[in-house]
């Protein structure tokens, strides 16, 4: 089990919290939580020595959609497909509430 | 001068079926001599196919010719479809072979590579199943051919049933050139259901001990199918299938076609592309397909091979597939390579590699795995004269002479599920090339034949690209986090887009969100047998306990 953190400075509000996903074998759950504060991403992840596959996914997503979050990440080994799926879901829950 | 004789083979496979004449009943051999019958009839040097694919194996016949001799029978040059059993190698390590051409060896695909490595087996060279075929008439026609029929009469009529695949291919390139043909049996009957093979073609026939091995290899259990497979499969139908209006297609064994098939009846009818898309398949009889057909989306399926379990639905089916009058299918490996490779508007596979310009293989490192055939129905073929309107929808506008091109889409995650990247900069090939001493970089479908990747990213229409810098950008856009991936950037990705060369799931209306399991017709295997009545009789290693 391995615990990684990372800061973003992205400024795009988020209104609500969302939660996508489990915790299960080749998946993860993601929560998203509005802040003031800089973007945050903690994760636990099942798998060790996956930090620059980490930083590279979340630089991504990042770079197309600049949300200001403080996310929390249980991973249970999914590959970075699932990841990016995630997180392009729970965008997706946050633009359906709009 | 001296008169040649023109009846030198003729008179040759007389004098070997006179060796035999003690122990033959008129076509038969006893199960017990069969080494001995191997032993006279086979010679050093002969031409040797033993019949295997990768479904099929004439299993008793292999492992009889692992058994004999190697003082009698050696240096035999094999020509095999699928390098599948042990003994397939066995056989070289003892010297009763010498010499191999084949197509495909995934179950001993790292094994082979080692021998190749070693000098233990001699590769002529590794072939697509049709243009093995093909060598049969031409270059690497048999002295003796070894192969499975499910039922045999005492005339020697060969029953091959759903399983036909490459026997009818096999037997004719001996019988008719003085090869011997020789038959392990399931059963001997007094009257075959039907005829696959006539009795005229064949010169022995072995019962054997045990019925010849036969693999599922085409089934795909539902419950494993992912949510990244669902997400990639709902752009796949609406870009690919949709948009170029496809009406005939092969789908590859993997689980990212078989979600596809399991959307069809569900969000393919949402969309409302019932009775537009895809009513024609060259495809094996996988259990995924059966909501499609019992909701009305498939009109025909022509096969390569049978697939366990499926024979009580097809007999019921014969609408849909090919069926003889006795009820059983008749597949055929051979017309189905041919009509993959020249009837189809699309091919969708996937593989284990990919390279920046879009060259793919599932040769990698240390697994010599080979092509099957995979690159029949994953290439342009260029002698296709015929149209429609999928492969019109490729032809270039600038071009009075151009003409339409067979859609070849390769659908890949960007990660494997070992966390390896798919998408690299060179194909581990490139290394096996000269591990294995081949001729050629083994890569099974060439970039210039590729027309659309999918990945859970998007999609990169390749064939609109118009320089190779332009594709490889493409292939960088939806290769996610993987080294070729991260040399995107987001303003190359825009223009792309803008050029309709990379469309992501926004841009085709394809929600991520709806990416659920409960978006398939069938959610397991209990839900394709209600689907097929049933019908459908999973083999037992696909049955749970629930």
């Amino acid at each position: 089990m391995e615990k990684l953190h990372f800061n973003f400075d992205t400024k795009d509000a988020i209104s609500k919290p969302v939660h996508v996903g489990v915790v299960a074998s080749g998946d993860l759950e993601v929560i998203f939580r509005p802040t003031d504060k800089q973007t945050e991403v903690n994760i636990v992840t099942g798998s060790d020595g996956f930090k620059e596959v980490w930083s590279n996914v979340l630089k991504r997503f990042f770079d197309r959609y600049p949300i200001q979050a403080n996310i929390e990440i249980n991973d249970f080994g999914s590959t970075p497909g699932v990841v990016n799926l995630r997180l392009t879901q729970a965008l997706e829950e946050l633009h359906d509430e709009k | 001068m001296v008169k040649r004789s023109w009846t030198q083979n003729r008179d040759a496979k007389a004098a070997k079926m006179e060796s035999i004449a003690s122990i033959l009943d008129g076509k038969f051999v006893d199960t017990k001599n069969a080494k001995e019958l191997f032993e006279e009839v086979i010679k050093p040097g002969d031409k040797v196919v033993l019949e295997g694919d990768n479904q099929k194996q004439a299993s008793f016949l292999s492992k009889t010719l692992a058994s004999v001799n190697p003082e009698r029978v050696h240096d035999l040059h094999m020509i095999m479809s699928s390098v599948s059993r042990p003994e397939h190698l066995d056989i070289f390590e003892t010297g009763i072979a010498k010499k191999l051409d084949f197509s495909f060896a995934g179950p001993q695909s790292t094994r082979i590579s080692q021998m190749i490595a070693d000098g233990t087996v001699e590769v002529g060279d590794i072939h697509t199943y049709l243009e093995l075929y093909a060598r049969l008439y031409v270059d690497l026609i048999p002295n003796v051919v070894l192969v499975a029929a499910d039922k045999v009469d005492h005339d020697g009529n060969l029953y091959t049933g759903a399983n036909t695949e490459e026997t009818p291919v096999i037997v004719e390139s001996a019988a008719f050139k003085d090869g011997i043909v020789i038959v392990q049996a399931n059963e001997i009957v007094d009257k075959v259901p039907r005829v696959d093979i006539p009795g005229g073609w064949v010169d022995v026939v072995v019962p054997a001990d045990e019925p010849y091995q036969l693999e599922p290899l085409f089934t795909r259990d539902p419950q494993n199918v992912t949510e990244l497979q669902i997400l990639m499969g709902m752009m796949a139908i609406r870009g690919i299938y949709e948009k170029h209006n496809v009406q005939s297609v092969n789908h590859g064994v993997g689980f990212n076609t078989a979600a596809i098939e399991l959307l069809l009846p569900t969000y393919g009818e949402q969309l409302g592309l019932k009775g537009k898309i895809v009513p024609n398949w060259e495809v094996n009889p996988t259990p995924t397909l059966i909501p499609a057909i019992e909701s009305g989306w498939v009109q025909t399926i022509h096969s390569f091979g049978g697939e366990v379990g499926m024979e009580n639905y097809i007999a019921h089916r014969p609408d849909i597939f090919f069926v003889g009058k006795d009820g059983t299918m008749r597949s055929n490996r051979a017309f189905g390579q041919m009509a993959g490779q020249y009837a189809l508007d699309m091919f969708v596979g996937s593989t284990l590699q990919i390279d920046q310009f879009g060259n793919s293989s599932t040769v990698t490192n240390g697994r010599l795995s080979g092509f099957g055939g995979a690159p029949n129905m994953g290439s342009n073929p260029t002698g296709r004269r015929h149209s429609t309107p999928a492969w019109q929808s490729l032809r270039p506008d600038n071009d009075p002479l151009g003409k339409g091109q067979k859609l070849v889409v390769q659908m890949v995650e960007t990660f494997g599920s070992n966390k390896k990247p798919v998408f690299v900069d060179h194909l581990d090939a490139e290394e096996v090339r000269g591990e294995a001493k081949l001729a050629n970089v083994p890569i099974m479908i060439y970039s210039e034949d590729t027309t659309h990747i999918v990945t859970e990213e998007g999609i990169a229409y390749l064939y609109k690209t118009d320089s190779m810098a332009e594709r490889k950008a493409a292939i960088e856009a939806i290769a996610g986090v993987t080294p070729v991936g991260l040399r995107s950037n987001a303003k190359e990705l825009a223009d792309l887009r803008a050029k309709g060369i990379v469309a992501l799931p926004e841009d085709l209306g394809v929600h991520r969100s709806e990416a659920k399991r409960s978006l398939l017709a069938a959610q397991n295997m209990d839900d394709l047998v209600k689907w097929s009545d049933g019908l459908y009789n999973p083999p037992a290693k696909f049955r749970s306990w629930s």
